[in-house]
């Protein structure tokens, strides 16, 4: 059978593909290949560099997804907890293949699929009829609405509609049903994980008298599951017990034993009801937890403490934060993992020293991104995050000035991948850093591109490794180091320097 | 004092600006201290407080910056008369876009933006003519405008809006807390109008809480920019205004609303003698010649 099978990467050579190619290109109209590549040789000087800046009525390729997609993300680390959109089909068609794509396991999500007919008489009748559907049939023990635009336009209320739902007897009074408002056409991604983060915990929390000894732990918008491994394995190490708020890494990592479960592990919901009573919060990440961070400083009334838990540096700050939260000794077995980490570092420091690096992601990792390749000996020198705020790139500057190897470093905000390309051709990196949407990028420039962050399409598996604490450290270094070794034995290959020895 | 927070609502050209922002003006005389929420595009709820024609709204200067989010406060909060603090969420143009997401995404940027953390003891929303959509109703969503102030009048257009303003208002009244607090008649003297205005808040549940006279020094401050417990702080209509903001500070009854059919609406406006009885035998019948 299987010689049968063409194989993609040749499939497009043949004939048939290559006249309906060149047809197409007549059909069209197209320039001539010289006058094609004339004008991609202008889109690498500094002329069109200027030009891109100024560009303002256009954005290519941002760096996000909307609102919503954050929220389902934060929605399905709970317990039998089916995310809900309270919109469009084809966004909720939208979010679960953007991140089937990353993870490789089915994304449930429920929709009420809003049509004409809701735009214009309001939502509440298809959100009734899509909660009783979804509650039948999927006997979740909680809903988590989230909003597209759509809802969002027509200022369709969540809160009285899902009084009502439940007053009218679509669904039972008791089933918990969270509901947040994620418009798409503001923030991003982590800003919609922030919004339902919130109202979960806002609608959900019960206070009691007496703080107990757990503490809390929210991720952030992480698409790493091996993370959330990684810090249960670093609180038991202190043997503290942790409250981790948002657990999707059974639910996206599931075993293929015959058997398809919708609902896999997750935060318990009485762990969730019972997280104000925690005697402190631990955030893993800042930028996506704005709202949520303020909501539970002045609500839940126990300290939190924010760190951004990437390298030696920002593992440190996570260790120390746990031992001040928990009042509890730093366990011996992580004064060794650090030890290994220094040690690897070491090992690896010659080859990335003095190495420039572009890296783009999510406005933590990418300050993240900053510190683990400086603490390699490199130097980042294009950090651009199209989602980051004005507010996240002057407290980026600020804390990067501090560091001898980011004196290069230039901060850009709200920015694209088109403009990261202008950025690339005419003030070039020893590597990229970024997702999978750089590798037009690596193609164009010819500049390595090391893949980490959200989303990972074209590669398999790396979100199963941890990026966070010392561990998390070592593989990210790993990663960079060899994908800069790949870089220099492909360019070295026939010349006296491609050694056996790296 | 808790921060109260109350809207105004009414027929377009019913004289919901004029009256809030005159009684407003009253109410900060008397001490409150008052943020007015302007929820039209029009952008006009508060000119008489500001003096100023239409102060930069926060959809207008979003437009200009590219997105909401590159807003500040200070850019779009504005005092005025008796340090009341003015903003406008302003919106789109005649006949093109969406005026009532701008209100949504107004009233959103504000609560970000900490504007309700002031020392404030009222909040004021006044909005459009008609709940036409979600948007018009976000300010009496959990949380926002509790209490709600209808500006009506004797003529039939009028009560009719009244009438629906307070299907909406029962709308949200089950699953949250906002609640009709009165029907402020504006005069615009029909017949028997306060009669008829009692009768209506009466079959609705609620209270015609003031009935405002007709006076032309109203229009004559209106000429400077002002409302006219500025403009004349010693004339009888600022003195109503006065009254009327007693009331308001005062009040105490917040009733869920009963809203009534068209034909009970027609019943009553009969009753009253302002409009007649239909000849049903003359419907559909072409002139005889």
């Amino acid at each position: 059978m299987s010689e049968k099978i063409k194989d993609h990467v040749s499939l497009f050579n043949g004939c048939e593909y290559q006249d309906m190619f060149a047809e197409k290109a007549k059909y069209e109209n197209s320039e001539t290949d010289a006058k094609v590549q004339e004008t991609l040789e202008w889109t690498k000087t500094q002329e069109y560099r200027d030009l891109n800046f100024k560009r303002q009525d256009l954005v290519v390729n941002p760096l996000k997804a909307c609102q919503p997609s954050g929220g389902l993300f934060a929605a399905i680390g709970f317990e039998g907890t089916m995310p809900f959109v309270h919109g469009s089909q084809g966004c909720a068609s939208y979010f679960r293949s953007h991140f089937m794509r990353h993870f490789r396991e089915p994304f449930p999500t429920s929709c009420d699929a809003m049509t004409e007919d809701a735009a214009v008489f309001g939502g509440h009748n298809a959100l009734y009829l899509g909660l009783q559907n979804t509650y039948e049939l999927y006997s979740p023990k909680m809903i988590t609405l989230v909003t597209s635009c759509m809802s969002e336009v027509i200022g369709d209320d969540l809160n009285s509609f899902v009084k009502n739902a439940k007053e009218q007897g679509f669904i039972p009074a008791e089933l918990p049903v969270t509901f947040a408002h994620t418009p798409s056409f503001v923030g991003s991604h982590i800003v919609g994980y922030d919004n339902t983060m919130l109202a979960i915990l806002q609608q959900m929390g019960v206070k009691k008298e007496t703080k107990n000894d757990k503490i809390n732990v929210i991720m952030g918008f992480d698409t790493y599951l091996a993370n959330y491994e990684e810090i249960k394995r670093i609180f038991k190490l202190f043997g503290a017990e942790i409250n981790l708020l948002s657990d999707p890494s059974e639910t996206l990592n599931s075993p293929t034993d015959g058997e398809y479960k919708m609902y896999r592990g997750g935060t318990p919901l009485d762990d969730l009801r019972d997280a104000p009573n925690s005697k402190g919060t631990l955030l893993l990440q800042k930028w996506s937890l704005i709202k949520t961070a303020e909501f539970i400083e002045k609500d839940w009334g126990h300290p939190v403490k924010v760190v951004n838990p990437y390298g030696v540096e920002g593992t440190d700050d996570l260790v120390m934060a746990i031992a001040e939260l928990t009042g509890k000794p730093v366990p011996a077995e992580l004064e060794y993992e650090r030890g290994q980490l220094v040690d690897a570092i070491a090992d690896s420091y010659y080859w990335i020293h003095g190495k420039t690096f572009g890296i783009n992601g999510d406005p933590d990792l990418a300050y993240g991104l900053c510190r683990v390749v400086m603490e390699m000996g490199g130097e980042p020198i294009h950090v651009l995050v199209s989602n980051g705020s004005k507010d996240w790139e002057a407290e980026t500057k600020e804390n990067l000035s501090k560091y001898e190897f980011a004196k290069g470093a230039q901060i850009w905000a709200g920015k694209d991948m088109w403009h990261f390309r202008s950025l690339l051709f005419t003030e070039p990196v020893d590597m990229i850093i970024g997702n999978s949407y750089a590798k037009y990028l690596e193609r164009d420039t010819g500049i390595a591109l090391c893949r980490i962050g959200f989303p990972l399409q074209d590669r398999h598996h790396l979100h199963r490794y941890p990026t966070i604490g010392y561990k998390g450290g070592l593989q990210m270094m790993t990663w960079i180091v060899n994908r800069m070794l790949d870089d220099i034995d492909k360019k070295t290959m026939y010349t006296t320097s491609y050694d056996i020895l790296r | 004092m808790a921060l109260r927070q109350i809207a105004f609502y009414g027929k377009g050209g019913i004289g919901k600006s004029t009256t809030s922002q005159n009684t407003l003006a009253a109410m900060a005389e008397m001490g409150k201290k008052i943020m007015i929420v302007g929820c039209d595009p029009k952008a006009d709820s508060t000119r008489l407080i500001l003096h100023a024609k239409a102060q930069a709204t926060i959809m207008e200067l979003a437009a200009e910056v590219g997105s909401v989010e590159d807003l500040e406060l200070d850019d779009v909060l504005k005092t005025g008369f008796l340090d009341i603090r003015c903003v406008e969420a302003g919106g789109p143009e005649p006949g093109v876009g969406c005026a009532g997401r701008g209100v949504i995404t107004a009233i959103n940027f504000l609560e970000e933006e900490g504007a309700y953390e002031e020392d404030l003891d009222f909040v004021s929303y006044d909005v459009l003519g008609d709940v036409v959509c979600g948007g018009f109703a976000m300010p009496i969503r959990e949380g926002k405008a509790q209490e709600i102030y209808i500006v009506t009048s004797g003529e039939m257009m009028a009560m009719y809006a009244a009438n629906n303003i307070s299907k909406g208002i029962l709308k949200y009244a089950n699953s949250g807390g906002v609640r009709l607090a009165g029907l402020i008649c504006n005069e615009r003297q029909t017949d028997r109008e306060d009669e008829l205005i009692s009768a209506l808040a009466s079959k609705i549940n609620t209270q015609m809480i003031h009935f405002v006279p007709r006076n032309n020094i109203v229009q004559h401050a209106e000429l400077r920019r002002m409302t006219c417990v500025e403009y004349d702080p010693n004339c009888s209509q600022s003195n109503e205004y006065r009254t009327l903001a007693n009331k308001i500070i005062n009040n105490k009854m917040f009733n869920i609303p009963t809203p009534v059919s068209m034909q009970e609406l027609e019943d009553l406006l009969m009753e009253f003698g302002i409009i007649k009885e239909e000849d049903e035998s003359i419907v559909g019948q072409k002139k005889v010649s």
